[in-house]
């Protein structure tokens, strides 16, 4: 150490200069450095592990693809024929399932998340706030397998007596639309299906959607009703434009989880290999092909496609919310906000 | 109509819309809850945990499958917890420097939003095809899979939440980065993170897809996590998909247990984590 | 800022903390330009100026707080007893030992009071339990809580008043038995009650140690240092003993603060 020029205290000085040399050695520190260093690279490590993860999955799931892609090449993605018996498999019907579902989960759910966040922050009493938010949080709760059940036992017989008929006479009689909506009032198929991912889907997006409206400083909202503007204007025209970085991570969100649901789907969606028009006929999603048919799989060229049906799964699901990160990066740093 | 009053009837309808959509959500919130307990509650005795899943057409339980999604369920939240909570100290502690942060963080929540069923295959492909059978641990191993997304997360935000002020007192008293971030930050960050565990075991306690073709199933009782396992979620789905109806009572009972289960860990996590939070 | 005009300290003061030409950077912000100062050992040194002068960022160099942040960067020199402790042999751990710090917010731990106050002891010593628990009243009674903690050593730190809090933050910093205290803005977050309390402990501190504080309360820094250094936009623009820099500013910029004319 280096002298400590202090013409004052002897013994409280002598006493300080005694203490440090004593007890902060040089060995010491070097065991606090080393320990430094093990710690961080061990930290390190774990995280490494988790690329080592995903990298480990898509790896997995090429090898396993690799005999049913080295058949059926492009053409696995183009053709509807699934049969096990002379080994023809092609993706299009689960693929189509899987993006149909999702789409309607959104179409209903983008909508209503949005009025029951809208409701949640400016038209709810105070007090039924936080029940009323925990309510929703629950719906996320819920289990997929009894949205299933309950989709099958409870709400398709439901569907099919009551609700079919009706959509049949009205929006089937509508020309061009209408095809989607004519058939027979079974109660599952892929409309079926995806009105229950609509309802799985909206606790995700409403949440997130009320948390980031919940945000908004109090001062810009106050801002717009100086200027006399309703409601309505002030959640459209400031809320939701101010938000939309998150809303629109909310949605990415819910349309990751509509796409890989299984077992909802899967008991809803009919599991029938074919593709048609309407959107009342049973189909077939990712997801719930791979549920149904798995275990029972018997040929390597039947695992194989479908494996191959989880990498195209694995991939959309990637693919999308990869792109939903990038837009929300891009949206932040264009507001200079990082979210 | 002139302007003003197009404004206002605008704005009334659309605030009613979304009282409709509010309602429109707790319908079905309403509707499956009352649903379950209909269905479910007479299954619930004592027989329930006693008895073995039975073959169609007898009388049993649930108890074989209840035992291997505890003993899946525990072994998943032991291998994936750890590996969670140090990824997410790296992410909170060390992640401003570098590559790796950034990436780990970005693969971490693609994984966290995957299709769980992908999962299954992935442990299909990598375990069970080598092993050569079924297994509790290939369902143990599934299941950590979807913990570590979770706990890596709430983690590193609850690490997040701990000011700066608070590490830098201890780095100002000359402690080293270790001790700063293992005797304070994880110790301030403490509640939270425990709280993200019992997310993540409400979370893998409802998954079916993962145990699919993982676990598989297991008519008998086995505690032999080497073995095909039970799980409840499989159960049901067998069960509910089968034209049984003492199966699908059965199915109906555990799928009311399950939810009560996730429901009541649920609440725990929030009453508990609101009641340990310190204010800073 | 010219050296000249800065420092009209008596010589048989011993400077602890010697600023030479010191420049920082946070990314390429410079936020701190060509200081040159003392600090003189066993006296307390205020340092005041408007929002983001620089104060706080001078400050922590002094225990080099910086280096856990990626994108700041001192430059120059500031001898510590003669050493320089920018140099890149410095080891950290050793430079806060000897040199403590007190934040703005209270920061206990998330511990017990006894516990907070043995980290920092622990870190650098080993004492018998019963050699702790005198260290651990031996801070107290210098931090004057003593009396008021003695019952409470088991709570959790972060049971106690905004005021105890920083008290005990003070006890924790002192226990190491540092040779220089920073305190930044130690009471801007309390009320006017404990302030005064703490303002007590700061002169009977400054016996044994060397004390630098940044306040934005002028009367504070009137009432406890015995040197100013007035700071504005990065400079040190005037250095000086209290009373001086008060009564007679040497620069029309530190009258102009001082009269409340501007910040």
């Amino acid at each position: 150490m280096s002298a400590v020029v202090n013409p004052l205290q002897g013994q409280a000085q002598a006493d300080l200069v005694a203490f440090m040399s004593r007890s902060i050695s040089d060995a010491s520190l070097r065991k606090q450095h080393r320990l430094d260093q093990l710690f961080r690279h061990a930290t390190r490590l774990f995280a490494f592990l988790v690329l080592a993860l995903l990298a480990g999955i898509l790896i997995a799931l090429l090898v396993g693809s690799l005999s049913s892609m080295r058949t059926f090449g492009f053409g696995f993605f183009v053709s509807a024929e699934w049969n096990p018996v002379t080994e023809q498999f092609g993706a299009l019907v689960p693929i189509v399932g899987t993006l149909t579902t999702s789409a309607i989960a959104l179409l209903i759910g983008i909508p209503v998340s949005f009025g029951i966040a809208l409701f949640l922050t400016e038209l709810s009493p105070k007090w039924l706030r936080r029940p009323l938010g925990t309510a929703i949080e629950l719906l996320a709760a819920i289990p997929s397998i009894i949205y299933g059940m309950w989709g099958l036992f409870v709400f398709a017989p439901v569907f099919a007596s009551h609700v079919q008929p009706f959509l049949n006479s009205t929006l089937g009689a509508v020309p061009i639309v209408g095809v989607l909506f004519q058939g027979p009032p079974m109660g599952i198929g892929v409309l079926t299906a995806g009105i229950i991912l609509a309802i799985m889907v909206i606790p995700f997006i409403a949440s997130v959607t009320r948390d980031v409206f919940e945000i908004v400083p109090a001062v810009l909202k106050e801002s717009a009703y100086a200027l006399g503007s309703t409601t309505w204007e002030v959640v459209w025209h400031v809320v939701l434009p101010y938000t939309k970085v998150g809303v629109v991570g909310g949605i990415m969100l819910g349309l990751g989880r509509a796409l890989g649901e299984t077992m909802a789907v899967t008991f809803v969606i009919g599991n029938a290999h074919r593709l048609s028009a309407s959107l009342m006929e049973p189909g077939n999603s990712i997801a719930s092909a791979l549920a149904n048919e798995f275990t029972e799989a018997v040929g390597d060229l039947y695992l194989s496609a479908l494996i191959e049906l989880g990498l195209v799964l694995f991939f959309i699901t990637f693919v999308v919310l990869a792109l939903s990160k990038l837009l929300l990066l891009r949206l932040a740093r264009r507001e200079g906000r990082m979210t | 109509m002139d302007l003003y009053t197009r404004r206002l009837l605008i704005n009334r309808f659309n605030l009613v819309v979304s009282l409709l959509t509010m309602l429109f959500g707790l319908f079905w919130l309403g509707w499956i809850l009352f649903t379950l307990f209909k269905a479910g509650l007479g299954g619930l005795s004592a027989k329930l945990f006693l008895e073995m899943t039975p073959p169609p057409g007898s009388d049993g339980g649930l108890l074989n499958a209840i035992m291997g999604s505890l003993l899946m369920g525990a072994a998943g939240t032991l291998l994936g917890t750890p590996v969670g909570i140090m990824a997410g100290i790296y992410l909170a502690e060390f992640g401003n420097r570098g590559w790796l942060a950034p990436v780990t963080r970005f693969i971490s929540d693609i994984l966290l939003s995957a299709p769980s069923i992908v999962v299954g295959l992935f442990i299909y492909e990598a375990y069970v095809v080598r092993v050569g059978h079924f297994s509790g641990w290939a369902g143990a191993f599934a299941l950590a899979l979807i913990v570590v997304p979770v706990v890596i997360r709430t983690t590193e935000n609850m690490l997040r939440l701990v000011p700066d002020s608070l590490r830098e007192a201890a780095a100002a008293l000359g402690a080293p980065q270790w001790k700063v971030i293992v005797l304070v930050t994880v110790r301030a960050a403490k509640a939270g993170i425990i709280t993200g565990i019992l997310l993540a075991i409400a979370r893998i306690s409802g998954e079916t897809a993962p145990l699919l073709f993982t676990a598989l199933n297991n008519q008998f009782w086995t505690s032999n996590m080497n073995a095909p396992m039970a799980n409840l979620p499989v159960v049901i789905f067998q069960f509910a998909m089968s034209p049984y109806e003492d199966w699908h009572k059965l199915a109906w009972a555990g799928a009311l247990l399950i939810t009560l289960s996730v429901l009541a860990l649920n609440v725990f996590a929030r009453v508990f984590f609101r009641s340990r939070t310190a204010t800073y | 800022m010219n050296a000249a005009v800065l420092q009209p300290v008596e010589q048989a003061l011993t400077q602890k903390i010697q600023v030479k030409d010191l420049n920082f950077y946070y990314g390429k912000f410079q936020a701190l330009k060509s200081i040159n100062l003392s600090i003189p050992e066993r006296k307390v040194t205020a340092f005041i100026g408007p929002s983001g002068c620089g104060k706080s960022t001078l400050l922590r160099t002094f225990n080099r707080m910086y280096a856990l942040y990626p994108n700041q960067e001192a430059k120059g020199e500031i001898l510590l007893d003669g050493e320089n402790i920018l140099g890149p042999n410095q080891d950290l751990n050793r430079l806060r030992a000897k040199v403590g710090m007190v934040f703005q917010k209270p920061t206990p731990f998330p511990m017990s009071i006894h516990d907070n106050i043995a980290f920092g002891v622990q870190l650098y010593e080993s004492l018998s339990p019963r050699e702790m628990d005198e260290r651990v009243e031996w801070a107290l009674t210098k931090a004057a809580m003593w009396d008021e903690a003695r019952t409470k050593l088991k709570q959790s730190g972060m049971a106690l008043s905004g005021g105890q809090q920083q008290r005990l933050c003070i006890a924790r910093a002192v226990a190491v038995k540092p040779e220089v205290l920073l305190l930044d803005e130690p009471t801007s977050a309390l009320d006017p009650i404990s302030t005064a309390k703490i303002e007590e402990l700061i002169s009977e501190l400054k016996s044994e140690y060397t004390i630098a504080i940044v306040t934005h309360n002028m009367q504070q820094a009137a009432r406890v240092s015995d040197y100013t250094a007035y700071m504005y936009l990065g400079e040190l623009i005037e250095f000086a003993a209290t009373d001086e820099l008060f009564l007679k500013p040497r620069r029309k910029e530190t009258e102009d603060y001082i009269t409340g004319r501007f910040g």
